[in-house]
């Protein structure tokens, strides 16, 4: 019998039983692996960490690109930082009016891997609007000024590749990089184990000084650690509940799993501990 | 004798024997390889209070070495291409004590230019000797000293014909060079000693990209701060010399200030450092030129900041310039050099070496990663986006020569009084005031206080820099001397 195990702390672990491994390369920056499994379907893990699974990957999907794009139905350029596999991706392509989706992702292994491995993620990283940028993506942002309408930052942890995407200065070069009325969403982390939620207090803090909107949304991924995580909503006049035009999203008729418009609101409503953590750091 | 080469660690091996041999000891530490002190092996590791070992039969003795730490030393010797190297502990402060004190005593001159680091006056103070300074030329946009022009050290050499030595620092660590091998040449026609400072130097033996290395120039001795860009443990360093000095000599010098408990941790890391660079030293210092020139072409394009390089070269007084090095100028985006410091170590988590007047100096070796030059660069970036000023009125730094009243040794030792600081005016100082880093003396010993030096201080104050040096650690006295 085959298990993939991944250490939430250094005290509690989660296994997956595996039914075989189906790839396995150490890239310039990482390993990667992708297991296939029996409960969760396809499993994509980076460095040993799960990345996603077949099975629960729609929840992030939908809420990391549907919440931004229901605030801001007028957004025509997409700049997606990390997310190779293409699952944000595919949930933005179902959005007709989105003229361009640029995509920075510092592996383009795991692109390419995705692809073969992962189709049911990948599928839309073929469209026409979708342009792959393999770099890292504080260098991509730097050289960029208003120029998005959405960022989603869809990254791994604070440490290993994704580390840079977790700083001041990344955040600032986004903000910089937005249009006026732009937005940024992020994968914020999770506040339940400490680790994780030091590093989702760090994220809010910085977030707070770039942007004069920062709030942060909940959504629960049974495969990541705790099953409780947190996405970060920035935004430079968009307000993430108030004045939303739920029946214009409504109106649009994309099919989602997880994501509808009184979820979308309700994501928003946090746990008291979570609303702690984060007005700590708040100035 | 048996046969060993760069491949070998003398020093690494014997420890590594010794922990095999698994020997009781009665002996100091007292923590017994950090059994006594659990605390203490918790947060350094049980591998490393192991080999926190004295002097033994199997491990030599720095004060005398005749097995390991000899063939350690003979090893560098031969890496770095000198007649011999001695193994320091007390930091390459100490190396340039040896050096200076070796080749002076009481009364007698040496030649160097005024931004020398503390050490090098530090050891005129012991020994008694007396500084012939040489005016280093400044860069008048940048606000920095650069290197000795050779025509400016053969004036110095011809109106000083006794001066025993003349001492360069090779580079400045903001990488300038000057031309050292002109000098050392000018020098030994003159019957005096070539003396390096090369604290920011130790990569220069190991790449034909970057300036000629001290000991390749033709210099005495020089003095490497192999924990700076050779990667050992803060506080180990090497002095090197060539045929002129006497080894025995030099070896007595140091050891008149040199711990006789000397570390093996410290020790060890040179030894490794020293095969590390001697193995893999070329494509090491490769890596690092690459990623300078990289951070510096991204730092160029954001505007403004001004990242300087080999262009500054001027056949003399910037003779040669370390591409390793990455010094930005930041005047340009209307903050000093020490508030970017205080900005990317305060709100971006980045901690630069250093950061004076109009400049920031950030420090690239063998341990950086691409990503984190990026987050260097991005943070760059948005200083300039949110914090750039402009029309604010900064200080121009110009060289302030200073007038030597009497010698650091007299000065220091002499009869002082405490004076408030700003009443110092026409006084002459008897301790040192120094911005640090750097740690290159705005006043040393002997030297006249004047309107021009205390409104530099008060305006690197005002900037945030650390002033370091008096008695009065807090810089509202300063001692003068009270017969001049």
């Amino acid at each position: 019998m085959l298990w993939f195990t991944e250490q939430h702390t250094p005290n509690v672990r989660f296994s997956i039983k595996v039914d075989r491994q189906l790839f396995s390369e150490q890239s310039e920056f990482q390993r990667i692996d992708v297991f296939e499994s029996e409960e969760f379907g396809r499993v994509l893990t980076l460095d040993g960490y799960l990345m996603l699974t077949e099975k629960d990957e729609f929840i992030y999907h939908e809420m990391i690109a549907h919440v931004p794009m229901c605030v801001h139905p007028q957004a025509k350029n997409v700049l997606v930082i990390g997310g190779g596999d293409g699952g944000t991706v595919r949930e933005l392509c179902k959005y007709k009016t989105i003229e361009k989706i640029d995509l920075v992702e510092i592996d383009e292994r795991v692109v390419d891997i995705s692809k073969l491995y992962l189709p049911k993620v990948a599928c839309a990283l073929e469209d026409p609007r979708v342009h792959c940028y393999y770099e890292d993506g504080l260098k991509f942002i730097r050289h960029v000024e208003d120029e998005y309408d959405l960022i989603i930052v869809d990254s791994t942890d604070p440490f290993g590749p994704g580390e840079g995407l977790f700083t001041k200065e990344f955040y600032g070069n986004c903000f910089k990089a937005l249009h006026e009325d732009g937005i940024m969403v992020n994968q914020h982390e999770s506040p339940f184990y400490q680790e994780d939620a030091y590093a989702m207090q760090r994220a809010h803090k910085r977030i707070c000084h770039s942007f004069p909107i920062s709030r942060v949304y909940q959504v629960h991924i049974p495969t990541y650690p705790s099953g409780h995580w947190l996405f970060g909503f920035a935004s430079r006049k968009y307000h993430p509940v108030k004045e939303v035009n739920w029946q214009a999203w409504k109106d649009l008729r994309i099919r989602c799993r997880y994501y509808n418009c009184p979820l979308h609101a309700g994501s928003f409503a946090l746990p008291n501990y979570v609303e702690e953590l984060l007005r700590d750091v708040e100035d | 004798m048996k046969y060993i080469s760069q491949e070998n660690a003398p020093i690494l091996e014997a420890l590594e024997r010794m922990k095999i041999a698994r020997l009781v000891p009665f002996d100091v530490p007292g923590h017994k390889r950090g059994r006594g002190n659990p605390e203490l092996t918790k947060f350094l590791g049980e591998q490393c209070l192991s080999v926190d070992v004295n002097s033994m039969k199997m491990l030599d003795n720095l004060c005398h070495p005749v097995s390991v730490i000899k063939e350690a030393e003979e090893l560098a010797a031969e890496a770095f291409g000198a007649a011999h190297a001695f193994f320091m502990v007390g930091g390459t402060t100490s190396a340039v004590q040896a050096m200076v004190m070796s080749a002076c005593k009481q009364g007698d001159k040496i030649i160097m230019p005024r931004n020398v680091h503390r050490s090098a006056i530090n050891a005129l103070i012991l020994c008694g000797a007396v500084p012939i300074y040489v005016n280093p030329q400044m860069d008048p946009t940048l606000g920095i000293s650069l290197g000795m022009s050779v025509s400016d050290v053969e004036r110095a050499i011809k109106e000083n014909p006794d001066a025993k030595a003349v001492l360069v620092n090779n580079p400045t660590y903001y990488g300038i060079c000057s031309d050292i091998k002109s000098i050392a040449k000018l020098a030994h026609e003159h019957g005096m000693l070539l003396l390096a400072d090369e604290a920011h130097g130790s990569h220069l033996y190991f790449s034909d990209k970057l300036p000629v290395a001290a000991m390749h120039a033709g210099a005495d001795m020089a003095a490497i701060s192999m924990h700076k860009s050779g990667g050992s443990l803060t506080q180990s360093s090497i002095l090197l010399i060539g045929d002129r000095v006497s080894q025995g000599y030099v070896h007595q010098i140091i050891n008149l200030t040199q711990t006789t408990s000397a570390s093996y941790l410290l020790m060890v890391s040179l030894d490794i450092s020293r095969r590390n660079m001697a193995l893999r030293g070329k494509a090491l210092v490769d890596k690092i030129i690459a990623q300078v020139q990289y951070a510096r072409d991204e730092i160029n394009t954001i505007g403004d900041y001004y990242a300087y390089s080999s262009e500054l070269i001027n056949g003399d007084s910037i003779f040669d310039f370390d591409i390793t090095k990455l010094a930005i100028y930041t005047r340009s985006i209307g903050l000093a050099g020490v508030e970017v410091y205080d900005l990317l170590r305060d709100e971006y988590d980045i901690q630069t070496e250093f950061g004076d007047i109009a400049n920031l100096l950030a420090y690239v070796s063998v341990g950086d990663r691409e990503k984190d030059i990026e987050r260097l660069v991005s943070a760059l970036a948005e200083i300039r986006r949110n914090y750039r000023q402009t029309g604010r009125e900064m200080m121009k730094a110009e060289y302030i020569s200073p007038q030597v009243v009497c010698g650091p040794q007299e000065a220091f030792y002499g009869e002082k009084e405490s004076l408030p600081l700003y009443d110092t005016s026409g006084r002459v100082c008897s301790e040192f005031v120094m911005c640090y880093p750097p740690g290159i003396p705005i006043l040393a010993p002997g030297e006249r206080i004047t309107e021009e030096i205390l409104r530099y201080i008060r305006y690197a104050r005002k900037k945030g820099c650390q002033m370091t040096g008096p008695e009065d650690m807090e810089l509202k006295q300063l001692n003068v001397l009270t017969h001049i």
